[in-house]
């Protein structure tokens, strides 16, 4: 199959007919996907639902996309406004960077889960779980930084923001980040030291 | 307090590598003669490296299948720039414009240039009978819909550039 063909080509590809290669597309880059959704949207059913959810978007509007931009900025773009009309309809606050309520939300979120990430003890596992107390807006920018590797003025065109403004956010959420280590999982980061 | 977070933004954006080369050397500087801040720098070069170390998290192994499942019903859309004509939105600016310069040169030759000797034109403006032009009721609510008609132009044009660099994006 199209395996060997970059983004682009594939979408050549799907453009002209051969609708099989999206598969190529779909299994290049679910994970990315599912994970920047799944530290929006908190559960793994929803995340799940919100990622096939944004590659049929992406398929439907495909002959949108001109190859000016990488295809995952475009399509992390899709992601972000799928995981945000999600949340609205799930009535979830998002976004407002300064809204503490957003901040105890996300970290009362799903205590049951919580008492399960604290027993992990690996070094993986307690950023991942870190990253999952923190709010769907501070998630999204280290996701879209370290996981997705976006750069500064891909995340601002992802998130419809200045690059300046998107320097801050990615600031902000990495310093909330380290607060939450430093908060929930001491002794994990003491064991690292 | 401001100057600590000022100072972790400084030495974040190092990490990030978005310093200019100015501003490296100065906190290269300063990461030499400076031990708190060398001992910040560590601190963060951990967190960096910590969250840089994280797994992607992996979907159902059935999620390819129902995507391409889900897919196999859609058609692909026509891309909005080929159903969009530029000419009909340059042809609606163009006719408000027209409109605009017709009303313009209607209303200067309305004016009695040469009652006034002041060579003055803001005292002139002073001397223009508004109520000869705008007088009828009908003339007043054509320009009042011409003018909405245009703002909602102006904002369609708008919505429409914000959209396509999205888009883009």
């Amino acid at each position: 199959m199209s395996t060997g063909l970059n983004d682009n080509e594939i979408i050549s590809q799907v453009l002209n007919g051969n609708q099989q290669a999206y598969a190529v597309l779909v299994n290049r880059h679910q994970n990315y996907v599912f994970t920047l959704s799944l530290r929006m949207v908190k559960s793994r059913e929803d995340a799940e639902e919100v990622a096939q959810d944004v590659f049929i978007k992406a398929y439907k509007y495909l002959a949108d996309f001109r190859g000016s931009s990488k295809f995952t900025t475009w399509l992390y773009t899709i992601v972000n406004n799928t995981c945000i009309s999600f949340l609205r309809k799930k009535k979830l606050e998002i976004h407002s960077l300064d809204n503490e309520k957003v901040f105890e939300l996300a970290d009362n979120h799903d205590s049951g889960m919580r008492a399960n990430l604290v027993e992990q003890k690996s070094r993986i596992g307690m950023v991942n779980n870190a990253i999952s107390l923190l709010n769907p807006a501070d998630a999204e920018v280290v996701t879209l930084f370290y996981q997705a590797e976006q750069s500064l003025e891909e995340m601002a065109q992802i998130l419809g923001i200045e690059v300046n403004a998107a320097k801050v956010r990615l600031h902000r959420a990495r310093a909330r980040l380290k607060e939450k280590m430093e908060t929930h999982f001491k002794e994990e980061v003491r064991n690292l030291n | 307090m401001d100057t600590q977070q000022n100072n972790e933004e400084r030495l974040w954006n190092y990490i990030d590598g978005s310093v200019s080369a100015e501003e490296k050397k100065v906190i290269e500087q300063l990461l030499e003669s400076d031990a708190a801040w060398k001992i910040k720098y560590k601190e963060l070069l951990e967190v960096n490296e910590l969250i840089k170390s994280t797994d992607l998290e992996v979907p159902s192994l059935r999620f390819t299948k129902n995507v391409m499942e889900e897919i196999s019903k859609l058609h692909i859309a026509p891309a909005t720039k080929s159903y969009i004509n530029n000419k009909i939105i340059w042809g609606i600016g163009f006719f408000f414009i027209a409109l605009f310069v017709g009303f313009l040169i209607y209303g200067l030759g309305q004016m009695d240039w040469t009652s006034g000797t002041e060579s003055n034109i803001t005292k002139n403006i002073n001397k223009i009978d508004f109520s000869k032009f705008f007088n009828n009721t009908l003339v007043n609510v054509f320009m009042m819909i011409n003018v909405v008609l245009g703002l909602f132009l102006l904002d369609n044009y708008l919505s429409n550039k914000r959209k396509s660099f999205r888009k883009e994006a």
